[in-house]
């Protein structure tokens, strides 16, 4: 069952270049238990393709990037 | 009188210090330093102890000299903040009250959150990292060396890959360079953090043979072996390990239950107030704020919390924003040396790498002393 999203870890890098929104997942998932999920927030476009790239490396799962209003939540949920 | 406690007698502790007693008159608040060693350390050096290019002791000057008289030094640890009765307490029991207090009291490292660090690593994070790292370099014979970050957030983010430049250089002119694999991992997606400078690094990387792995974050050291494993369930051998240890946010801010989970102050970006206390503002390595961990970021804040706690005394709008200004200077050896200049709106924009900002960044480490603690500059 998916964690509802007030369950999740919310890693705001909004203001930050890249790499700080990736450093701050990094630093989330670090932390983080197997099977929670994150959400970081990120204003950079270079985040894009940073994230999704480090998360398949890392073997986690992006289930889903959100477009909002200036920046984007990419949804993560840490797998081992 | 009003009273200001400042935390922490490095770049930030010591401008915010001279700023105010410029600014203030003497009757209108009493202002104190309170520094664990009362030794103020110039760390963008240790890089260059650890090359045989910089003494030690150059890099340390006594606090009290550099303080403006009527600035009261008191050398003491502060172990207790109490945000809601405005006062700070010191390892020996003394009280401090304050109207503002200004934290500035640095990053911290902590060795012993990653696994088999302590006895494997050498660094340049401390200026006794640093000695020892440069023995460890003179008595080097060939071999593998690994440079590498624990975890991040760390320190000047440059540092790692000029870490690996200057490796380059000092086994070039040693004459046994081609005795010696230079392997650089990065936890990022590229070896430099700040994209529009990745390619020049990049390119400096190749020319001079430096190996380098993306998207390493380190999990462990295994000392026996003499690997390191990362996060993301890659294995690497060494003969040699230069990691940047683990760092956590001020100690006090931790026990006092006002950091984040990694012990960093939760700071507005603009004003430089805590979130929590608007009484209370935090500056440079200590807090949150999403700039690079630096001694330049450090000053510039400082500037910001000086013009509002000034404000804040006088009862005035305190008008004052800190707008991401970060610049660097990094050393890339064979005299040659890129500066960079950023803040919240604008991405560097990187010179070529060449001779001026090689001698722009030696002639920073010479007039430092001189000029940026006293806030003049």
């Amino acid at each position: 069952m998916a964690a509802s999203a007030s369950q999740r870890i919310i890693l705001d890098a909004r203001g930050s270049f890249c790499p700080g929104p990736l450093m701050e997942l990094i630093r989330g998932i670090r932390q983080a238990k197997a099977g929670e999920e994150l959400e970081v927030w990120s204003s950079d476009q270079g985040s894009r393709k940073d994230i999704p790239f480090w998360i398949q490396k890392a073997g986690h799962q992006l289930l889903g990037v959100v477009e909002e209003q200036g920046y984007a939540r990419f949804i993560v949920k840490k797998l081992k | 009188m009003k009273k200001v406690v400042i935390l922490g007698g490095g770049v930030a502790g010591t401008i915010v210090a001279n700023l105010l007693a410029k600014k203030l008159r003497p009757d209108e608040a009493e202002i104190t330093v309170v520094d664990k060693t009362g030794r103020h350390v110039y760390q963008p050096g240790f890089v260059y102890v650890a090359f045989e290019r910089q003494k030690p002791e150059k890099l340390v000057h006594d606090e009290r000299k550099l303080l403006r008289k009527r600035v009261k030094l008191v050398v003491g640890e502060a172990v207790k903040i109490d945000a809601e009765g405005k006062e700070v307490t010191l390892a020996d029991g003394k009280v401090l009250e304050y109207d503002r207090l200004v934290v500035a009291l640095g990053a911290r490292l902590t060795p012993d959150e990653l696994p088999g660090y302590n006895g494997a690593a050498h660094h340049f994070y401390s200026l006794e990292g640093a000695v020892e790292l440069r023995k460890a370099l003179e008595s080097f014979r060939g071999g593998k060396i690994v440079v590498t970050v624990a975890s991040v957030p760390y320190k000047c983010p440059p540092a790692p890959s000029e870490a690996a430049c200057q490796l380059d250089y000092y086994f070039t002119k040693r004459r046994m360079r081609d005795k010696v694999d230079i392997h650089f991992l990065s936890p990022l997606s590229r070896i430099f953090p700040l994209e529009p400078v990745n390619p020049v690094v990049e390119k400096v990387f190749t020319e001079h043979n430096v190996r380098f792995t993306i998207f390493f974050n380190a999990e462990s050291i295994d000392p026996k072996a003499k690997t390191v494993n990362s996060i993301e369930g890659e294995t690497v051998p060494y003969d040699l390990l230069v990691m940047v240890p683990p760092h956590r946010g001020a100690k006090v801010v931790e026990d006092s239950g006002l950091g984040d989970r990694g012990g960093w102050l939760p700071t507005d970006k603009a004003t430089l107030r805590t979130k929590a206390h608007p009484d209370i503002f935090a500056a440079g390595d200590c807090t949150d704020v999403p700039v690079s961990k630096s001694g330049a970021a450090a000053h510039f804040q400082a500037k910001v919390i000086a013009a509002s706690v000034v404000a804040d005394l006088r009862a005035e709008p305190a008008t004052a924003r800190y707008d991401g200004h970060v610049m660097c200077y990094c050393d890339a050896g064979y005299h040659k040396g890129i500066a960079m200049s950023f803040d919240y709106e604008h991405p560097p924009v990187p010179p070529p790498l060449g001779l001026k900002d090689w001698l722009g960044k030696r002639f920073l480490n010479r007039v430092y002393w001189l000029l940026v603690p006293a806030g003049r500059v």
